[in-house]
């Protein structure tokens, strides 16, 4: 037992506990943040966009957009609710909502926020393919309101912010876990709906004009350019907590996470951002694309694996 | 009135007796555990030490658990017990990343969190929690620290200086106290877990949390694809594979 010998007589060794719990929270809450990066995400920079440019220069976005963020909202939605232990009695946030929980108010919050989304994707899309049911009573009645997608539209993205924010709070009130704090978290994920909403953009962005896809550009760029330097900030200065510092050793020491962790910062942030600032002067549609696919990736990785390695830390 | 608990670790053996009468008592399932007893080593042979440290939820005045939890399934008692209602828990899982102590599991057999209610039920009848009555050395010592006759408060008081929460920094205000700890037993950080050193077994994780078939999917698929059968197999729930330490000739 030639190892008995390198330990110190001052370290403490655990002989004897139950097993440890390990992941809580695994790849589908990874899911459930990242699909709802892009529901939110499509609408704060198809918003900006619609400010800087002529709806003219972004013919499909006013039905695409929406449509796009139903389809994320939704799988948000959908792994949130698989993910619940009990996911039938997830009813219960409603009837006996908690209100200092954040995960109430952003049940409360999102759910409004999709049925918003529903609703400006039907407009959307009824509004685009006039012949499509003509006869059918609700593509009627949703042609006839076809003036709430405007009216509505300034409301849904004020909204989108909090949408956004909320599992930051959430992260933030899981104080066991001193990784997740909240003024880093809201930032990371506002980032992280432009960078992905941004890049779901650029993938729908073939017939738009120079401006609008140049700004793509830019949102993309800077916002992958703020992220990754705050996840380099966190991962190399967080000497000042130690139980972040523990928590952090698990991408340090190399293994699964180290690998993930870079590969995340390779495709979701180093290649979009060489990428982006190079599509600035001259736009390039294949490889924009690609860094997109790259930062839908990448944001993923990253996600999953500061999701994960705080769990890995036993509480006690 | 508020409720609290102390345990003298210097009375404390590691019987583990406190371990099973709360498995009795409140039926814990397999692969869950509202009070365990860790056994923790320091020194070099021959000068070396065990301490055994009884960890149960802490009942925090300020309780992250009962702060996360979406639908008020923790809750407050009037005698600082914080309390959980499975009838009403969605199990998001919310509180088991709040607590900064790990005292909450996903129950495999309700699917709700569950945790240590210092035995609410049997307070309520005019009983002593399970744990205290099993303990042979009277190591755990329980009451209301409100009330300055009681035998806890008297146990503070007489050992001021020596009494200490875990994590007092997460400011959750623990009503849940420890005689004769230190920073290695009561700091998660302060003591390491090396394979091949356990005493009775290897370093184990939990497979899953709460049932391994809870999802909807697994209930839509396990009828055609089954699954549920071995549900309560422990194997289901503890990932025992790693033996590499025996073969090392671990303990």
């Amino acid at each position: 037992m030639d190892h008995v010998s390198t330990i110190e007589a001052t370290q403490a060794i655990v002989t004897l506990d139950v097993p440890l719990p390990g992941i809580i929270w695994g790849w589908m809450i990874t899911l459930n943040m990242w699909a709802k990066s892009i529901g939110t995400g499509v609408i704060l920079v198809g918003a900006y966009l619609l400010y800087r440019h002529k709806k003219e220069d972004m013919p499909n976005l006013r039905w695409l957009m929406p449509l796009i963020s139903f389809v994320a909202l939704n799988v948000f939605l959908l792994f949130t609710l698989l993910d619940l232990h009990q996911p039938l009695r997830m009813v219960n946030i409603f009837l006996h909502p908690h209100w200092t929980s954040a995960i109430t108010v952003g049940a409360w919050m999102a759910s409004l926020f999709t049925l918003l989304i529903t609703i400006m994707a039907l407009i959307g899309f009824f509004d685009e393919f006039k012949d499509v049911r003509k006869h059918c009573v609700l593509a009627k009645s949703v042609r006839a309101i076809s003036g709430f997608y405007e009216g509505i539209f300034p409301f849904v993205v004020l909204l989108a912010f909090p949408v956004t924010m909320y599992t930051a709070i959430i992260m933030a009130e899981a104080s066991a876990r001193e990784l997740w704090a909240a003024p880093a978290e809201i930032i990371q994920m506002l980032l992280a709906a432009f960078m992905v909403g941004s890049a779901s953009l650029i993938l729908i962005s073939g017939k738009w004009s120079d401006g609008a896809r140049r700004d793509l550009a830019w949102i993309l760029g800077l916002s992958v350019l703020f992220s990754f330097l705050m996840y380099m900030g966190e991962y190399f200065f967080s000497f000042k907590a130690s139980e972040v510092e523990a928590t952090l050793e698990y991408v340090h020491s190399g293994g699964a996470y180290y690998t993930q962790f870079w590969t995340a910062m390779v495709l979701g942030y180093i290649i979009p951002f060489f990428i982006s600032m190079s599509s600035v002067k001259n736009y390039s549609r294949v490889l924009m694309k690609f860094a997109a696919l790259t930062t839908l990736i990448g944001l993923y990785l990253a996600k999953s694996t500061w999701l994960e390695i705080p769990q890995m830390l036993s509480l006690s | 009135m508020k409720l609290g608990f102390l345990v003298d670790l210097n009375l404390c053996m590691g019987c583990k007796g406190c371990e099973i009468a709360c498995k009795v008592e409140n039926e814990v399932p397999l692969s869950s555990w509202r009070l365990r007893v860790k056994y923790i080593d320091i020194g070099t042979f021959p000068d070396t030490s065990r301490s055994f440290t009884p960890l149960r939820c802490n009942h925090c005045e300020s309780a992250p658990c009962e702060r996360i939890c979406p639908v008020s399934a923790l809750h407050y008692l009037d005698n600082g017990i914080v309390n959980i209602d499975s009838s009403r828990c969605i199990g998001c899982a919310g509180c088991m990343m709040a607590c900064p102590y790990g005292a909450i599991y996903m129950d495999p057999e309700s699917n709700t969190a569950d945790k240590c209610t210092y035995c609410a039920h049997r307070i309520e009848g005019g009983l002593m929690p399970a744990c205290v009555v099993a303990c042979p050395v009277e190591a755990n010592i329980f009451g209301d620290i409100e009330d300055e006759t009681s035998q806890i408060s008297h146990y503070i008081t007489a050992h001021q200086g020596d009494v200490q929460v875990r994590k007092p920094e997460k400011h959750t205000d623990p009503k849940h106290f420890y005689v004769g700890g230190g920073n290695q037993t009561l700091n998660p950080l302060a003591h390491e877990r090396i394979e091949g050193y356990g005493l009775f077994n290897n370093i184990t994780h939990l497979k899953e949390i709460g049932d391994p078939h809870h999802s909807m999917l697994d209930r839509f698929l396990a009828p055609i694809f089954g699954g549920h059968n071995d549900h309560l197999k422990n194997e289901s729930f503890v990932d025992m594979s790693n033996d590499a330490s025996h073969e090392e000739g671990g303990h």
